[in-house]
């Protein structure tokens, strides 16, 4: 989240689309109900079903599934051509003004630079036009048509509303009420926020899905402002931790690009990710990405980690190719893995196509299970009858259990949506042999280190070297890791030198051996160290921040400062220097978040997220971290474009891209990752009619509530959900038993005939949605289900390959 | 039994001695649930579950959202769904959280034939309590909203207990503590009409025309109350609309049972007399032996 939960509360409208808030996050939904109640705030809800948000919505409209970027373009359109924006916000924060590149083009389906063959773009005809001077040409006047504005506006001016809904299935008059409720935000004094989750992010196109609604609050002026700005709701109560701390391949802690082959050496990796400004007087605080690098590697390798031998930089792992977990168990399935450590993870239940992972699963060698319950993925070689029929005879992969803690029995921290990272102790022992997973890491990492020692290998120093500076080896606590994630001086931390008096002794910030009171005091010279540079500052010399349990709120704007620790630097809203206009007051004196006083920004309700003393007339932009300054309506970094276009999911109940109808090669995303095999393993419409989606429900938890009894006596067994008239079609009734087919598998289920899933009319044909919920498994204490995997594409986002849980094929019938 | 003393016992099943009177300063309570906020996530059928230590069976799925299907001996409240459209095409999901109402005029309680089974509170409270109860399933009948469950297990009636443990300790019931939303709210009960009335003032603003309180006076206003999206259609959510004691029970103890008493004390009398009058009956199991002894 940009904002945080208990911002929700400022908003004046309430857009739930791509998430099911209340269903799935019901407790920080009492935000958006404080809204409703308190500033009389509407909340809409768009989605396929309608769901238990819609139940207390005040306005709802159906989409088919996968047709966000459609509807979200479409609103676009609407709020450029009404002019319906907040312009001055958009001059100041965006970049609307810049110029773009004379090559760059978007012709039926493809921009500029696509190879068929490659299924890739060469984005160098995408981006802006640089001056002599290095920095952007811009146009004030928004005339030129080679301004991103123009650019976008010409772009979007193809989703007119007929389309929209022609595409989407959504009635034209929801959706014009909808863009009307959305374009009142435009005004300084009515502000929007958006609540989505994985209803955006599993998409083939999920990354752009996000981004077209980044561009609508761009475009109202409702980033960076209280009730505002763009808010990812995260499952599990820590993976924004889990994220945030680098627990895949792409990147280091705190979102540090990882290395790649390509970075021959630290002068190479750092080049290429230090920011160097696009405009004049932009602080581009990816400048300081050397301190960040290098105190991760005092962090990780310590004493080893010298100025003589580049901090280490050649222990770190070099990225050869994709490590998500798609590629992971692509890589698994052609017999290239022998081991796989499945840590807090059941990915048979949790990764597209049971089928393709459980052959993936069985040409391992061994597979290490750690979890506290019994998991699917831990029995993957178990025949289960229908629900897991496999030939435990032919398996030979070799399988340990390691029980481990839960949550409540180990101390440490969970991070939420809101950023805000907050201390937990234990409970209660964990039951039985159960330790914590840090325990059992460190014990491991024990034996394999005392085998390189002894043994050599070709490469031991990056385990070798590692520095391990716990007390118990064997158990590092939680808060000797915190203690280290948020860093400490290895020297003394001094100030630059005095231009007015450079030859003053030098002042000591920070004295060797001290905690570090933020990311500010970290250098690139070796004598910081910090474990993830965005948490530094959560345990300083005033101790576990994280622990704070002060929930006053002086300005009542639902700041909450002293509890916990918001990363980056207790921050709760981020960007929130675009709360004000140019020249520092606030857009609406009545939500009064930060103002330039004359002399700093300091003072609001929030920590400025600007340098303090930098006066407005010095213009620098609200979006520190881009070279830029300002937010990106044009983004060079995304794969299938810089501006979001519509594609079809890969399964299709239409068969074509309205958007481009006579391009066959631009259904779906043209740069998405398809691997050979899942091309074939994709349905089609004339087989499998339905547009199927996978969903959550309140009463469970993924597939670890099926083992708790509470959760399993509310919601006890696998169901489908079909609306009353393809059930009147296909002779189904209320109960029914029935099987749900897609090209990969079938789940046999109770059917919930319901009036909350509507036919839609997709360009005159009706489109019907089944919906699937995912909770059922064949362990634990509810009635034994299918996987809803069982069904689901192996096929990613172009950009994080968040598999496609969301819209896929299928066909449906009454066992 | 619970944790109020006997001095707040304002009225006892099948019991005619006069109920305590020395209490004056207890105030009434009353829970107020608010449909509009309701998400129906069932945390409070967990909270009820988890404080009363009651575990339902683990069901099965018969094509709807309520699970279990209905209120049972052991799950005192349950969320029950509605797709309804109160006007063409205008689709609602209700969402109605199920259990005793505790009526001011409780029909269980009339209902009782057994002494001490069933007593109301001075703050309100309706509550069985369960060593008294025979099993005979009259307050099933007697109840209007057809919540009291008699279980299998032992043949005893259970329903919502209001958490008049937690309430005689100055807490609020488990189901309020741990609704996310805050659509369940505890209070006293002029409080909660007045919040209910200022709710459905808002709802009405939000479109809902028809919103308001649902504390029907035909069981003398009840002590849980729902702020109501419909209020003039209550039955959408499978409430009654003008919900009054079954006329069975009225007759069982309004006319018949001083009736009853009357023909018994008749009996006793006639009985006297005809002892004075005639002299005791005789035995004459002798004959009868003798004609067991012929046949």
């Amino acid at each position: 989240m940009t904002n945080s939960w208990t911002d929700i509360k400022n908003a004046d409208l309430v857009l739930v689309m791509g998430g099911n808030a209340a269903e799935a996050h019901p407790c920080g939904f009492k935000w958006v109900v404080e809204a409703q109640q308190q500033r009389k705030a509407k909340l809409i809800a768009v989605d396929p079903r309608f769901t238990r948000s819609a139940a207390v919505a005040d306005y709802y409209a159906p989409i088919r599934v996968g047709t966000d970027i459609a509807f979200l373009g479409g609103v676009i359109n609407y709020l450029l051509s009404t002019g319906k924006i907040h312009l001055d916000y958009v001059k100041l924060n965006t970049d609307a003004t810049f110029l773009t590149k004379e090559g760059f083009g978007f012709d039926n389906g493809f921009f500029s630079g696509y190879n068929v063959e490659k299924r890739s773009y060469d984005k160098s005809s995408w981006g802006y036009q640089l001056g002599e001077d290095g920095f952007v040409k811009v146009d004030d006047s928004l005339e030129n048509p080679l301004c991103v504005f123009q650019r976008m506006k010409k772009h979007y001016s193809r989703y007119t509303p007929e389309l929209v809904s022609r595409i989407t299935g959504t009635p034209k008059d929801r959706f014009i009420t909808i863009c009307e409720m959305l374009a009142g935000t435009s005004a300084t004094n009515k502000v929007m926020t958006i609540c989505y989750a994985l209803g955006w992010t599993q998409h083939s196109v999920g990354s752009q899905n996000i981004r077209t609604m980044a561009m609508i609050q761009l475009l109202l002026g409702n980033m960076g402002r209280p009730g505002g700005g763009i808010n990812a709701l995260r499952g599990h109560a820590n993976v924004q931790g889990i994220t945030d701390m680098c627990a895949y391949s792409e990147v280091l802690s705190g979102y540090l690009s990882s290395p790649t082959e390509a970075d021959v050496d630290r002068t190479t990796y750092l080049a290429s990710r230090t920011g160097k400004p696009l405009r004049p007087n932009q602080m581009t605080f990816t400048q300081n990405f050397p301190k960040w690098f290098t105190s991760l590697s005092k962090a990780y390798y310590g004493n080893a980690a010298t100025v003589d031998n580049g901090f280490a930089y050649d222990w770190f792992p070099k990225r050869d190719g994709a490590y998500d977990v798609l590629a992971m168990f692509e890589r698994m399935h052609q017999g290239k893995m022998n081991g796989f450590i499945c840590q807090g993870f059941n990915p048979l239940a949790a990764v597209p196509n049971k089928k393709k992972l459980s052959a993936a699963l069985a040409k391992l060698k061994y597979l290490v299970v750690m979890d506290p319950l019994e998991t699917e993925t831990s029995e993957f070689w178990k025949n289960y009858g229908a629900l897991n029929d496999v030939d435990s005879s032919k398996m030979q992969t070799e399988v340990f259990r390691f029980p481990t803690s839960c949550f409540a029995e180990e101390a440490g921290s969970f991070t939420n949506s809101s950023r805000v990272i907050t201390w937990k102790e234990k409970a209660v022992d964990p039951p039985g042999e159960a330790k914590t997973d840090t325990e059992i890491m460190a014990r491991l990492f024990q034996k394999l280190r005392a085998m390189y020692s002894k043994d050599g290998g070709s490469l031991p120093e990056p385990v070798a070297a590692l520095t391990w500076p716990y007390l118990n080896a064997n158990f590092p606590t939680a808060v000797e890791l915190l203690r280290e994630i948020n860093g400490k001086a290895l020297a003394d931390v001094v100030a630059p030198p005095d231009p007015k008096n450079p030859t003053a002794p030098p002042t000591v910030l920070v004295k060797a051996g001290e905690q570090l009171p933020g990311f500010a005091m970290l250098r690139d010279d070796g004598s910081t160290s910090c474990g993830n540079w965005i948490y530094s500052g959560c345990f300083s010399q005033a101790g576990n921040l994280t622990a704070r349990r002060d929930n006053s709120d002086p300005t009542g704007l639902g700041v909450f400062a002293n509890w916990g620790f918001a990363w980056p630097a207790n921050r709760r809203i981020i960007y929130n220097r675009a709360s004000a206009d140019k020249d520092g007051k606030p857009w609406d004196p009545s939500r009064k978040y930060l103002a330039w006083n004359g002399t700093s920004w300091a003072g609001g309700a929030d920590v400025p997220d600007m340098r303090p003393d930098a006066a407005p007339e010095q213009g620098v932009g609200a979006f520190i971290m881009n070279p830029e300054g300002v937010a990106r309506l044009h983004a060079v970094g995304m794969n299938e474009g810089p501006f979001p276009e519509h594609y079809e999911p890969f399964e299709t109940p239409v068969g074509v891209n309205l958007m481009c109808p006579t391009n066959a090669k631009a259904v779906s995303n043209p740069a998405a990752r398809v691997y050979k095999g899942d091309l074939e393993a994709f349905g089609k419409k004339e087989e499998f009619p339905y547009a199927a989606t996978t969903y959550r429900l309140t009463e469970h938890f993924h597939y670890w509530s099926k083992h708790s009894r509470s959760n399993a006596i509310t919601q006890p067994a696998a169901f489908v959900e079909i609306g009353e008239e393809l059930a009147k079609e296909k002779g189904i009734k209320q109960g029914d038993k029935v099987k749900v087919r897609s090209n990969r598998g079938e789940v046999i289920a109770a059917c919930v005939v319901t009036k909350r899933i509507k036919a839609l009319d997709v360009d005159g044909k009706k489109v019907h949605h089944v919906g699937i919920p995912i909770h059922w498994g064949f362990k634990g204490v509810t009635q034994n289900g299918y996987l809803a995997n069982s069904l689901t594409p192996f096929v990613g986002d172009a950009n994080s390959q968040t598999p496609e849980f969301k819209a896929f094929l299928v066909n449906i019938e009454k066992v | 039994m619970t944790g109020v003393i006997s001095q707040d016992v304002m009225a006892r099943s099948a019991t005619t001695t006069p109920s305590p009177q020395i209490r004056s300063a207890v105030p009434e309570v009353a829970k107020l649930i608010d449909e509009s906020k309701c998400i129906g996530c069932k945390a409070c059928q967990v909270a009820c579950m988890n404080w009363n230590d009651l575990r339902d069976d683990v069901g099965d799925n018969v094509g709807v959202y309520d699970n279990p299907a209905d209120l049972t001996a052991s799950s005192w409240t349950v969320m029950k769904f509605y797709e309804v459209e109160p006007k063409a095409g205008s689709l609602e999901w209700l969402i109605r959280k199920d259990g005793c109402m505790h009526c001011e005029d409780p029909g269980c309680l009339k209902a009782c034939p057994s002494p001490g089974a069933i007593v109301k509170h001075a703050n309100g409270i309706v509550d069985f309590v369960s060593e008294n109860c025979i099993g005979c399933g009259y307050c099933v009948k007697g109840c209007p909203f057809d919540v009291p469950r008699i279980s299998q297990k032992d043949n005893k009636a259970y329903k919502c207990t209001l958490c008049s443990d937690r309430v005689g300790v100055g807490l609020e019931p488990a189901c309020v503590k741990t609704c996310p939303t805050g659509a369940i709210s505890f209070g006293t009960k002029a409080d909660m009409v007045s919040y209910g009335e200022k709710r459905s003032g808002e709802l009405k603003e939000r479109g809902f025309q028809n919103a308001g309180l649902y504390n029907p006076q035909g069981v003398g206003g009840t002590h849980v109350m729902y702020v109501l999206k419909h209020a003039d259609q209550p039955e959408l959510v499978g409430l009654p609309n003008n919900p009054s004691i079954s006329p069975l029970v009225s007759l069982w103890k309004g006319i018949a049972k001083p009736l009853a008493v009357a023909g018994m004390i008749g009996a006793v009398v006639a009985s006297f007399f005809h002892y004075v009058k005639v002299g005791p009956i005789e035995e004459k199991s002798e004959d009868k032996n003798d004609e067991k002894e012929k046949a």
